[in-house]
C-alpha cells in the first residue's frame, strides 16, 4: 500500500468530475456498423489530453450490458476497473477502442473523446483510433508465425507506418516492456517460444511501437505466475510517462500496486453500471458506497 | 521411498510392468468397425493397383522404361514387319501442364473468393453464399466442364491470343504456329472451372478457423483489413491452402472429361500452353479405349496404371507439404 501513497501528491491538482450524475435521458441507440450519427454536446470542453467517456451505453444485440459510464482518463495515471464478473469491464474497455463493435449485434451510445475528440465521429478512421488507443489482451496473443523481432515491429507493417530505424524502435519497446535482457540473443526465435510472461510482455512491446497514446490492458496477468505479473505490473508503472494505462483486474492487491484511480463496476442483474471512482488509496480505504466497500473487503455476495 | 544413494542393484530393478488397458465393449464395437472401414479401403486400393499391373506386366516386359519415356503411341502392322511402339511419355507431360495450368488459374481465384466470402461478404448473403460454394464443390465436376467448354471456349481463344501478344516472349507462352483452338491452356482454364469450388469450399473452411484473438490482435494494432489478412491469415491458413491445392491438383489430372473435349491426342510434347496440341494420360485411355487391340489395351492398362501411382504420389507429397507448413506456419 505505501506505494499507492507516493502517487497520492501529484493527484489532487488533477480535477475530479462529478462521476455519480443521474442517469441520463434515455440515450440514442447507434448502430456501430453504420458509425454512430450522434452530435457532440454542444460546449462540451475537452480537458486537454487524455481519454474520457462520456455516457457510454453497451449493447450486444438486445442486450443492454453497460449503462451510462462516466470516466476520464488523464494523462499520466494509470486507472484500474474492477468489479465483479459479467458487469461489463472488457465491454467497457472495448468501446473505448472502437473493438466493440466486431462483434455483430454490438451497439453502443455516448461518447468517447480522445484529445478531445470523439471517436465515434463519422467520418473517422477506425484504424488511427486503435492506434492511439493501443490493447493488451487477456490472453497473451502474439503472432505465432512472425519472430519475436517481427512481433514487436509487426504494428508498423499492419498500420502501414514508416519508421527510420527499426532496430532502435525495437530494442526500446522491449526495454519499456522490461523483456529485453531475456530476448535480447534470441530476436529471430519465434514468438510462441516464449513463456506466458515473456509473450505477455512481448504483446505489450508490440502494442508500445506504434505509440499508443492510450494502452487498454484486459486482466493482462490473470493466466501468469507472481513473478512476470510483477514485473508487467513494474512495466506499467514506468509507462504513465508516456501513455495512459487503464488497466481491468480482478486482482485487488494489483489495482492498489499499479492505479492512481479505480473504477468499481457492478450489475445488478441489469446494465453494468459504474458505482464509483476515486484515487485508488480511497476506494480501498474509504469508499463512499456501501457496495464498493462490500467489494473490496471480498464481502460480496 | 528413502533416497537412494548408490545405484541399487541389478535384483533390486524391477521389470517394467505390462499395462493392459481394458476397453469397454462399445469401445471395441467401434473400433472394429473403423478398423474394418480403414482396412477395406485399403485392401480396394490394393487389388486395383493389383489387377492393373497384372494385366500391364507384359507391356512392362516389351517396353520396359521406354513405355514412361517415349512419345509414341503405335499399334504396329505385323503384316509389314512393323513392330508397335507404346509410350505415353507426351501424356504424362501434358497431364501434368494441364493440370498445373489449371491449378495456376483456380488458385489465385479460389483464395480470393474464399477471402471475400469469409472477411469481406456482409454477414447475412455470407451464410447462404457459403452454402452455395459448398453445395458447388459437391456437384459433379463434368457439369462445370460442359459449360466451360460451350460458354468459356469461345472467349478463351480470344485471352488466348491476347495473352500470346501481351507476353508470347515467354517461351511456355509462345506458339510455334498461330493455332489457338483446343489449346492446353483451354483445357486447363476448364479444369479450373472444375476444380474452383472444392479449391474454394476447402480455403474457405481454413479461414474460418483462423484464431480471433489473432485476428483482434492485428485489428488493435490498427490493421487494415488487407494487412491483417496478409499478416494473420494467409500464414494461417498456409498449409491448409497447399492441401487444397493438391488436392486440386490431383483431381485435375484425373479429371478426363475437360481434356477429352477439348484437346486432340498428340503424341509429343508440348510445353506452348497456348498451341493446339497436347493431351493426358486419362483423355487418352478414354479415347482409345473403344477401338485398342488386344495389345493396346494392356498399354491402356499399364497407363493407367502410372497415373495411379503418380496420383499417389502427388497425394503423399501434399500431406508432407501440410505438415511442413503446418508446422512452421501454426
Ligand atoms: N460477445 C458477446 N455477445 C453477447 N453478450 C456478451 C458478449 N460479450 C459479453 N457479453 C455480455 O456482456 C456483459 C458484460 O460482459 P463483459 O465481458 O464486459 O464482463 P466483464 O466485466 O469483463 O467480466 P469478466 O470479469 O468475467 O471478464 C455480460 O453480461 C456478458 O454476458
Ligand atoms: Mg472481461
Amino acid at each position: 500500500m505505501s506505494d499507492v501513497m507516493e502517487f497520492e501528491g501529484n493527484k489532487d491538482n488533477i480535477s475530479t468530475k462529478a462521476y455519480l450524475e443521474e442517469a441520463v435521458s434515455q440515450p440514442e441507440i447507434s448502430s456501430l456498423a453504420s458509425v454512430a450519427s450522434h452530435h457532440s454536446a454542444p460546449g462540451s470542453q475537452p480537458l486537454g489530453t487524455g481519454l474520457e467517456a462520456r455516457g457510454v451505453h453497451a449493447w450486444f444485440g438486445k442486450h443492454h450490458a453497460l449503462a451510462d459510464v462516466n470516466l476520464d482518463f488523464p494523462a499520466g495515471t494509470v486507472t484500474a476497473l474492477i468489479g465483479p464478473s459479467g458487469c461489463g469491464k472488457s465491454t467497457f474497455l472495448r468501446t473505448l477502442n472502437r473493438m466493440h463493435e466486431f462483434i455483430p449485434g454490438a451497439a453502443m451510445a455516448g461518447e468517447v473523446l480522445l484529445d478531445g475528440k470523439d471517436i465515434y465521429e463519422p467520418g473517422t478512421d477506425v484504424t488511427k483510433i486503435r492506434l492511439k488507443v493501443g490493447m493488451v489482451f487477456q490472453k497473451p496473443n502474439p503472432f505465432p508465425s512472425m519472430t519475436i523481432a517481427e512481433n514487436v515491429l509487426s504494428g508498423l507493417k499492419l498500420a502501414q507506418l514508416k519508421t527510420t530505424n527499426k532496430d532502435d524502435l525495437l530494442e526500446e519497446c522491449l526495454h519499456r516492456a522490461g523483456l529485453w535482457n531475456e530476448v535480447k540473443d534470441r530476436l529471430k526465435a519465434h514468438g510462441g517460444s516464449l513463456s506466458g510472461g515473456q509473450q505477455q510482455r512481448l504483446c505489450i512491446a508490440r502494442a508500445l511501437a506504434v505509440k499508443p497514446e492510450v494502452l487498454l490492458m484486459d486482466e493482462p496477468c490473470s493466466a501468469l505466475d507472481p513473478g512476470s505479473t510483477l514485473k508487467i505490473e513494474e512495466t506499467v508503472r514506468q509507462l504513465i510517462e508516456s501513455v495512459i494505462v487503464v488497466i481491468v483486474t480482478h486482482n485487488m492487491q494489483q489495482a492498489a500496486r499499479v492505479s492512481d484511480y479505480t473504477g468499481f463496476f457492478l450489475s445488478d442483474g441489469g446494465p453494468g453500471q459504474l458505482i464509483e471512482t476515486a484515487p485508488t488509496s480511497e476506494i480501498f480505504s474509504r469508499p463512499k458506497d456501501p457496495r464498493t466497500e462490500a467489494y473490496v473487503t471480498g464481502r460480496f455476495g | 521411498m528413502s533416497t537412494p544413494t548408490s545405484v541399487p542393484l541389478q535384483s533390486e530393478i524391477p521389470p517394467a510392468r505390462a499395462i493392459i488397458l481394458t476397453r469397454r465393449l462399445s469401445d471395441r464395437v467401434f473400433r472394429g468397425v473403423v478398423t474394418a472401414g480403414g482396412f477395406v479401403s485399403l485392401i480396394v486400393l490394393g487389388l486395383i493397383a493389383l489387377f492393373l499391373a497384372s494385366r500391364s506386366i507384359d507391356i512392362f516386359k516389351t517396353f520396359g522404361f521406354g513405355f514412361i519415356t517415349e512419345f509414341k503411341w503405335d499399334s504396329g502392322d505385323p503384316d509389314n514387319g512393323i513392330p508397335p511402339v507404346l509410350g505415353i511419355g507426351a501424356m504424362l507431360i501434358g497431364t501434368i501442364v494441364t493440370a498445373v495450368v489449371g491449378l495456376v488459374i483456380a488458385l489465385p481465384v479460389s483464395v480470393g473468393m474464399a477471402l471475400f466470402l469469409e472477411y469481406y461478404m456482409p454477414i447475412r448473403l455470407k451464410k447462404s453464399l457459403t452454402m452455395v460454394i459448398d453445395l458447388m464443390a459437391a456437384i459433379p465436376s463434368v457439369i462445370f466442364g460442359l459449360w466451360g467448354f460451350f460458354v468459356l471456349m469461345p472467349h478463351a481463344i480470344y485471352w488466348a491470343k491476347l495473352l500470346h501478344k501481351y507476353f508470347g516472349w515467354i517461351p511456355f507462352l509462345d506458339v510455334q504456329a498461330p493455332i489457338f483452338e483446343r489449346s492446353p491452356f483451354i483445357a486447363g482454364l476448364i479444369l479450373s472451372i472444375m476444380i474452383i469450388p472444392i479449391v474454394t469450399s476447402i480455403s474457405r473452411e481454413v479461414f474460418s478457423q483462423v484464431p480471433l484473438d489473432r485476428i483482434q490482435a492485428a485489428y488493435a494494432l490498427g490493421a487494415t483489413r488487407w494487412t491483417m489478412i496478409k499478416a494473420v491469415v494467409l500464414p494461417f491458413g498456409s498449409s491448409g491452402i497447399a492441401g487444397g491445392a493438391m488436392l486440386g491438383l490431383g483431381r485435375a489430372m484425373g479429371e478426363t472429361v475437360a481434356v477429352y473435349l477439348v484437346l486432340n491426342l498428340y503424341f509429343q510434347p508440348n510445353f506452348q500452353v497456348l498451341f493446339s496440341a497436347g493431351g493426358s494420360v486419362a483423355s487418352m485411355i478414354v479415347t482409345k479405349f473403344g477401338e485398342a487391340g488386344q495389345l493396346e489395351l494392356q498399354g491402356l492398362m499399364a497407363a493407367g496404371l502410372v497415373l495411379f501411382i503418380v496420383t499417389l504420389i502427388i497425394n503423399f507429397l501434399s500431406n508432407m507439404i501440410v505438415k511442413r507448413t503446418s508446422r512452421t506456419g501454426n
